[in-house]
């Protein structure tokens, strides 16, 4: 019975790790707000049942000090919740389009556009020391339902649909995006451990919406140069071979 | 008989007091002008509370059915699969199951919820408690109900139409339900569904400037507007919410009608090929209809959800024979909830690639929206706390009430937080988190109210064991099959898949799925309890006299039932509608609105505390 966190409940990028915590705070506020309301609500009901016939109610029309308390507790510990979460936001929408700290402008790679259609993933990723172009390329590298992309640094793709709106989410990365018609929308992530991350689409797009299952492959840099290399060298292999000598 | 005018309608009142036996023989009206075409706001709510109900049942099958696919994917359903899908052997194709859960989503959200709230318990409710003989616009009142009819005529008709009903989610976000070629589901199946949406708008809308007219005009002598039960602030509070966000989804509507139909292209940007059809032209923007169709949908919420928070504040000061604690800090957290309700639209967006600035002030306004409901949750256990509690049906009902409330309110903030909203956004944890505040409170609300107000609407009770027995199977398939879908989302299970085990890492979700199937069908059954204690009742439940429950409020003066006119007295008020076990009262627990205390006693009665 594993009704967790999917796999082994960890999450395997930075950000991830944030999100989780995250949860588990809110989870911990919330649990102790539910056990202390419910038990306040149990012990009324307890104490109602229990009334004798000739006691009288509590006959009150409410009170103004108890109205202020739970006034601004609650603001308090919402205001906490809202501004606590702002920061890991700005890391996952934001900061990327930032300055360095020197106020140079941030140099993005982007390793592939990741164009989503009913019902599948087209992937594009260009070829190796070359950063990727907005319109397609002779030498860029395709790849259909399997994203590779390297571990151990920040990474960002740009993400599109063909046709209607889709998203683009992997449980395991904590990761999720909508892809808009019309829009080009840069999501950057790191993968923490290379391994194979299991992709899905996570906003309705069609009768086959369940069946938009991709892989996220995460390799080590080096890993990942290999690939698109011999990716790259089985797509535009055309089964030429010079005579043997 | 209603007019804008109180000296005039004061002096019908008078009339209506002295021939109230020969009234009823002389104005004898027909079949067709008394149950059908009824201008009389009783009827009006009755038809509307009757409606919803079998419409309750319908969205309730087609949700039995979307259940079914996720405990047994594929496989063939009986009877009903059987009827409808027979062509594929009883099985639920992909695209049947998006229709169905579309079909789901908006007949409860458009026929059930929220003409059951405002379009039943409000037409019922709002003369009766302020003391008016009908509505404002009585005329405009029936419109109002028979313009569901055309609504659910063309939501019927769509699942008739060349690929099947509309299959965009009740969302219909575009382009998936703006391009014919995009789904089965788009073609002419979702232009009707829009026309009926528009209808269902247009009904709201008449309802809604009736109640408002009517509550600022019509209230009772001494009827101020702090003196009002909070079921008619929560009335009032809704029409205007209704006043306000509707026009925007009305338009929206239309655009998206008119880039179906007449080639516009509000919501269509240029170069999309879907299906292999030709690219589309146009300059437009998808998520301008996110932003329209949530402008309304996020205060829609609300509609649905006021209405009964107002009816449950009445019904527990009733059933715990004291005071509402905090009358107006309920009034003006509902207002405080509306308020902000306009403000906080884009939480449903936060990753729908809108400037990512926006989702920081709507993550603080939606966060902040928790205040005034955790305000009125500390007030309900205040009212609680204390009293001699009733443990009838229609107190579980409350309590149950609150309690769904205060799990679907904490599992809201959840979602509002931005950056964990990035991994539960359209996973089933948000179906748990909006099932658990419609159905959970609502709903349970709503069952509650009926109960509570069925002796006034056909002066019989509903039968009380009965009651019980569909509150606690009601409770626990409910819970059953609500509170796991929380562990589905956190486990990362998308909503609207037809079949999830075809990932890997959703596979073992199967058994908890089909333990929430089974809940869901306990749950269904556990509906004909309800209908059955309903319309038996309403011949052969036992009578009852005006107050059967000891209640405050205006509508406990009238006959049970009440007659055209409502009153045979003109009510005059002199108390707010929650003095109960008030110490000028006498020998008995409540004290009636209309019910006037010397001010001899009122002094005696302070001094002896």
């Amino acid at each position: 019975m594993h009704w967790w966190f999917p796999g082994d409940g960890n999450a395997y990028s930075t950000l991830g790790g944030k999100i989780d915590d995250l949860f588990y705070l809110i989870l911990v506020i919330v649990s102790v707000t539910f056990v202390g309301t419910s038990a306040a609500l149990g012990y009324a009901l307890w104490r109602g049942a229990a009334i004798k016939s000739d006691e009288k109610v509590w006959f009150s029309h409410g009170s103004h000090s108890l109205e202020v308390i739970w006034t601004i507790v609650p603001s308090a510990v919402l205001l906490f919740i809202a501004l606590y979460q702002l920061d890991v936001w700005a890391e996952y929408r934001m900061k990327g389009f930032a300055k360095e700290k020197d106020g140079s402008p941030k140099v993005i790679t982007v390793v592939a556009e990741v164009t989503a259609r009913q019902f599948e993933w087209r992937i594009r990723y260009p070829a190796n020391g070359k950063p990727l172009k907005p319109t397609p390329q002779p030498d860029d590298i395709y790849s259909v339902n399997e994203l590779h992309v390297p571990t151990g640094g920040l990474v960002t793709i740009t993400l599109r649909t063909d046709d209607v709106q889709h998203a683009f989410f992997v449980p395991m990365l904590r990761v999720k995006q909508d892809a808009v018609p019309g829009k080009m929308i840069p999501v950057w992530f790191d993968a923490t451990m290379p391994g194979n991350y299991e992709m899905l689409c996570a906003e309705l797009c069609g009768w086959g919406h369940y069946k938009m299952k991709a892989m996220l492959v995460a390799q080590s840099a080096d890993d990942f140069e290999a690939w698109k290399d011999k990716a790259s060298a089985d797509q535009f292999d055309d089964g030429y071979r010079k005579p043997a000598e | 008989m209603s007019t804008l005018n109180p000296t005039l309608d004061h002096a019908d009142h008078a009339d209506h007091g002295d021939h109230s036996h020969g009234h009823d023989h002389a104005h004898k009206q027909s079949f067709i002008s008394q149950y059908v075409f009824s201008t009389d706001h009783k009827m009006i709510g009755k038809q509307f509370l009757i409606t919803t109900l079998f419409m309750m049942m319908v969205g309730g099958a087609l949700a039995l059915a979307v259940r079914w696919q996720l405990a047994r994917p594929w496989e063939r359903m009986p009877i009903f699969g059987d009827m409808v899908f027979g062509a594929d052997g009883g099985q639920i194709s992909p695209d049947a199951y998006t229709m169905l859960f579309t079909m789901h989503a908006t007949v409860m959200i458009f026929l059930v919820i929220i003409p059951v709230l405002a379009g039943a318990f409000g037409n019922f409710l709002i003369p009766l408690q302020i003391g008016a003989d009908d509505m404002a616009f009585p005329t405009l009142n029936m419109l109002s109900y028979w313009f569901m009819w055309p609504a659910i005529f063309l939501f019927g008709a769509s699942f008739f139409m060349y690929g099947g009903g509309p299959a965009a989610g009740w969302t219909s976000y575009p382009l998936l339900s703006l391009l014919r070629e995009a789904a089965p589901g788009s073609g002419d199946a979702q232009t009707l569904w829009l026309l009926g949406l528009t209808f269902v708008g247009v009904s709201s809308m008449m309802g809604s400037v009736n109640y408002m007219t009517t509550i600022i005009n019509m209230r009772a002598p001494g009827m101020t507007l702090f003196r009002m039960p909070l079921t008619i602030w929560s009335m009032f509070i809704t029409a205007i919410l209704q006043a306000f966000a509707l026009p925007v989804l009305t338009a929206a509507g239309f655009m998206m009608v008119s880039d179906r139909m007449l080639g516009t292209c509000f919501f269509v940007p240029s170069g999309i090929v879907v299906n292999n059809a030709a690219p589309t032209v146009g300059g437009g923007q998808t998520l301008l209809w996110q932003h329209l169709f949530w402008f309304y949908s996020h205060p829609a919420v609300y509609i649905m959800l006021l209405p009964a928070m107002g009816m449950v504040s009445d019904m527990l000061a009733c059933m715990c024979r004291k005071p509402v604690f905090g009358y107006k800090p309920m009034v003006y957290s509902m207002a405080a909830i509306a308020g902000l309700g306009f403000i906080v639209w884009g939480h449903h967006m936060f990753i729908s690639g809108m400037n990512p600035a926006l989702g920081m002030t709507f993550m603080v306004s939606t966060i902040m929206i928790a205040l005034p409901s955790a305000i009125k949750t500390f007030n309900w256990i205040g009212t609680i706390w204390g009293g001699r509690v009733q443990f009838n049906s229609v107190m579980l009902y409350c309590i149950a009430f609150v309690s769904m409330f205060i799990i679907g309110g904490l599992s809201g903030i959840f979602m509002a937080a931005v950056p964990v909203d990035i991994y539960i956004h359209d996973t089933y944890f948000i179906v748990a988190h909006f099932h658990y505040v419609i159905f959970g409170a609502t709903l349970f609300g709503v069952f509650g109210a009926i109960q509570f107000w069925f002796p006034k609407m056909y002066g019989r009770m509903m039968n009380e064991t009965v009651g019980k027995i569909h509150f606690v199977l009601t409770f626990i398939g409910f819970n059953c099959t609500f509170y796991p879908m929380h562990m589905l989302g956190i486990a990362g299970m998308p909503r609207r898949y037809a079949d999830p085990y075809h990932f890997p890492y959703l596979e073992h979700l199967l058994p908890l799925n089909q333990f929430m199937t089974a809940s869901a069908f306990l749950m269904g059954m556990a509906q004909f309890l309800l209908l059955g204690n309903f319309f038996y009742s309403m011949y052969f439940g036992p009578k009852c006299g005006r107050n059967p429950w000891g209640a405050n409020g205006l509508e406990w003066t009238a006959p049970s039932p009440p007659g055209h006119g409502n009153f045979d007295v003109l009510p005059v008020v002199y108390h707010g509608p929650y003095e109960y076990g008030s110490p000028v009262s006498g020998d008995k627990d409540f004290l009636m609105q209309t019910e006037y205390v010397p001010l001899a006693q009122r002094v005696a009665a302070e001094e002896h505390h």
